[in-house]
């Protein structure tokens, strides 16, 4: 005997919907205003919430599968690398410095970000928004965790990682990072979204994820490359989101069209800055090199960005005001910042270097209009004065941008001879500014950005540790004659070349 | 005898991140640790919310509660992202084998129509409390203060999207997209739901992290779990002959009493850290509780009419139980 009666199949769309924006309601004992205080204050109108199409039709008991095969994955294989010294296959213990800044700038970053989407999957009043922001939410904290795991043993062993969390708060170039992240989390849900879901997820990550992975896969660090794969599927959701949402609030309301072009003018600028961290990294810090920042930008910002700007040019959209000085800045933002690094390297919580003969020569071919003519002899001269016992220390302290947080190092788009500054007069104090974007930036909000905590006026101000470098060090728990300086001579070298030599001969066992 | 490989021994420079020996020694930390403690900012924070300068972007006194070190909290479970989503994991897959189960062999059908209705009366406008209750957890992750005290709120505002879900799923194979239906409208008209969707509203309007958690983790989901999935579904109506609808349900009796230990962990560390503390959260409970009690007693009466009242009543006395193990007293 068969009970069973053959019943109608639903459509997947149709289930998706009775799994997720069906479970909302519209509120009647609280009015609508009292359970979404921060939904309309931005000035981004949304007339229908149920016009949202949902980006990816996942649900909890798929999404706890699929996560859990690629945890088992990850951890197997993160667990492999610590018990089998996997840190000594890296190709050069230069590299370690690259990972250093991706832990203290990148990984806390990412905990943002899990925390912001859970503030915009409370906030926005659409249940598909809400339930894609949550995922994304509980996505960010997975990366945030998976990178602190598979850093750890290199922490064991080597300098510049141990105070990662301390750093976060104190360390002057992190401030570029925690800006950053703080900056969109203060604006609202919306400008959130705008500015991490698609700014910073849809036109820039793939400039971090692809060369950062790639990067780590060329120099043999397998416990990088492993959460770097494992969490590139879970950033093809991210930027389905953004990309969707973007295009959702545009559609809603031709009002809304001002308000997120200023955004995305905003946060493209912000990105760029922020991953000029990224484009030093790629030129310099990689033992092994995938590509240059130039050709990464080129791949993944302009040809990707023009095709994608072209896709939104029917909603109103253009490219972002910044994008080509952008381009004007591509060939020149990663030498200047190193050579930055290489200044200030005393109060840095990696090694900078000046780079061999070999990377020079692979810089000016990847540089040709640039490298041979401004940066080259810079790096000839610190060489001449190393040599010769008297290496370039800039003991002054960076002038920051009020915006960005970059020391003012970067040049006037026109001009790479001329130092970029930029400043403006708000109540009475002197701003200052690498460019002309972060002016304009910090014009329309003052109010918020003069509250910046600018780590080198604070240093000025003494309230950093008590004032002076050694309280200083103290307070962002920087150990001196360890974590920071030249690569040439410091522990983390000593220590890779003599282990090395342990585990590929028998010296030393 | 026992034979060990033999790799390179390199002595480590240190056990664990500064953090971590600072607050436990210097010894190796476990992934629970190092997933969890101080990795939200807690300093040096750039700019107010433009959604509310009067507080910070992340701000310990949005609770009436306060605590000398949030972390004090702990998850008895150790969840941090890997170990929950594995966690879950498995008990999907059980929970898959168990609606397969049910609905290869026609289970459901089996049950008499009168049943049928009753359990999805019962069950039906309960996705909605659960969207309610992810809805409350989302904003104790997104505002709360410390790691240890969030991260458990995100995966429980998930879990509660997954019972939503499984509820959705009992209503397909039990009824049609009807069922559902029939159980929205109940929610918002049906006199039996209001003072639960009441409640539900007026918690999703709180803003202080700690008196969401307690109004809606402690007290009414502390009623309604054992009540609902222990007591009416494992007990009385699989006794009346719908004990396929406690394996559907499999998933949330094991939830519900998983995470209440969990719950009454950090229940029991915010009262234990000052009478300040323990005013505030029985002040909440005194708010909240009555309320709970009046909104699962119509609820509980759809399946034991006139015996639900004792039902409650004997909840409520293990809820007094469980509190008093937890320190809440004045």
């Amino acid at each position: 005997m068969d009970m069973k009666v053959q019943k109608a199949k639903l459509g997947l769309k149709e289930k998706y919907r009775l799994m997720t924006r069906d479970l909302g309601w519209t509120p009647s004992y609280q009015p609508h205003e009292k359970l979404y205080p921060y939904a309309a204050y931005e000035g981004i109108v949304i007339h229908d919430w149920d016009k949202w199409e949902d980006p990816f039709r996942l649900t909890m008991d798929a999404y706890w599968k699929y996560q859990a095969e690629k945890d088992r994955k990850f951890y197997a294989i993160i667990d492999a690398h610590a018990q089998n010294n996997g840190h000594l296959n890296i190709t050069d213990a230069r590299y370690l410095s690259a990972l250093k800044i991706f832990l203290q700038a990148i990984s806390p970053g990412e905990y943002c970000a899990h925390k912001g989407f859970a503030r915009a999957g409370r906030e926005f009043p659409g249940v598909g928004t809400q339930v894609a922001c949550q995922m994304q939410s509980i996505d960010e904290l997975r990366h945030a965790q998976t990178q602190i795991h598979a850093l750890s043993s290199y922490n064991r062993y080597y300098d510049g990682f141990h105070a990662f969390i301390q750093m976060r708060d104190r360390m002057w170039y992190n401030s570029v990072p925690r800006s950053f992240f703080d900056d969109a989390m203060t604006g609202g849900p919306f400008e959130f979204m705008v500015a991490i879901g698609f700014s910073f997820e849809y036109v820039l990550t793939n400039l971090l994820f692809v060369p950062f992975m790639s990067g780590a896969a060329y120099n043999g660090d397998m416990a990088t490359v492993t959460f770097g794969f494992s969490a590139q599927s879970d950033e093809a959701r991210h930027m389905t989101l953004g990309l969707e949402c973007i295009k959702f609030i545009l559609e809603q309301d031709p009002a809304n069209l001002p308000i997120v072009q200023r955004w995305l003018d905003k946060w493209f600028w912000r990105g760029l800055r922020l991953l000029s961290l990224v484009g030093t990294m790629m030129d310099y810090m990689l033992p092994k090199r995938v590509m240059s920042w130039a050709e990464a930008w080129e791949i993944y910002a302009e040809d990707n960005g023009s095709a994608l700007f072209k896709d939104l040019a029917r909603y109103g959209i253009r490219p972002p005001k910044g994008w080509k000085d952008a381009a004007k800045a591509r060939d020149h933002i990663s030498h200047q910042f190193m050579l930055a690094f290489y200044q200030w390297s005393f109060g840095t919580a990696f090694h900078g270097w000046i780079p061999s003969e070999a990377d020079l020569d692979w810089l000016s071919s990847k540089y040709p209009e640039t490298f041979d003519r401004h940066y080259r002899p810079r790096w000839d001269y610190f060489k001449k004065l190393a040599d010769a016992g008297t290496q370039f220390r800039n003991v002054g302290l960076a002038k920051l941008c009020q915006c960005c947080q970059m020391p003012c190092v970067f040049t006037e788009p026109d001009d790479p001879t001329l130092l970029c500054h930029r400043e403006r007069v708000i109540d009475g104090h002197r701003y200052h500014f690498c460019s002309d974007h972060c002016r304009e930036i910090v014009e329309h909000e003052p109010e918020k950005y003069v509250q910046a905590w600018m780590p080198m006026n604070q240093l000025f101000q003494g309230t950093s540790g008590g004032g002076g470098i050694e309280n200083w060090m103290r307070w962002v728990n920087l150990v001196d004659g360890k974590d920071n300086g030249d690569f040439v001579g410091s522990r983390d070298q000593r220590n890779f070349a003599a282990w090395r030599g342990m585990a590929t001969s028998n010296n030393g066992t | 005898m026992q034979i060990d490989l033999r790799t390179v021994t390199i002595e480590p420079q240190r056990h664990a991140y500064d953090h971590l020996e600072q607050r436990f020694g210097a010894k190796p930390a476990s992934r629970y640790q190092e997933a969890s403690y101080d990795i939200q900012a807690v300093e040096n924070l750039h700019y107010r919310p433009t959604w509310d300068p009067e507080q910070q972007l992340y701000d310990p006194d949005l609770s009436r509660v306060r605590m000398r070190d949030w972390y004090a909290i702990k998850d008895p479970r150790q969840f941090y992202y890997s170990s929950y989503t594995l966690t879950r994991a498995r008990q999907q897959d059980t929970a898959e084998a168990n609606f397969a189960f049910v609905e290869s062999r026609g289970l459901s059908a089996l049950m008499p129509g009168e049943l049928t209705a009753q359990v999805l009366a019962l069950l039906m406008p309960l996705r909605h409390a659960a969207w309610g209750a992810n809805q409350n957890n989302t904003l104790i992750c997104g505002y709360g203060f410390g790691t240890t005290f969030t991260q458990p709120c995100m995966f429980q505002a998930m879990d509660q999207l997954g019972i939503a879900q499984y509820l959705s799923r009992l209503g397909l194979l039990l009824g049609d997209p009807e069922s559902l239906g029939a159980g929205k409208r109940a929610w918002m008209v049906d006199a039996t739901w209001q003072p639960l969707r009441h409640y539900t509203e007026d918690t999703m309007a709180l803003r202080d992290p700690v008196e969401v958690f307690v109004a809606q983790n402690l007290v009414l989901d502390g009623l309604l779990y054992p009540l609902v999935y222990e007591h009416l579904v494992d007990d009385v109506l699989s006794a009346r002959g719908a004990s396929c609808v406690a394996m559907l349900t499999q998933f949330m009796s094991e939830w519900g009493s998983e995470t209440r230990k969990w719950i009454d962990a950090v229940t029991k560390t915010l009262a234990a850290e000052s009478a300040d503390n323990r005013a505030a959260l029985c002040d909440w409970i005194d708010r909240w509780l009555p309320r709970a009690a009046l909104a699962v007693l119509p609820i509980v009466a759809i399946v034991l009419g006139d015996q639900a009242q004792s039902a409650v009543e004997d909840q409520m006395t293990d809820f007094a139980g469980r509190l008093g193990k937890a320190g809440v007293t004045r």
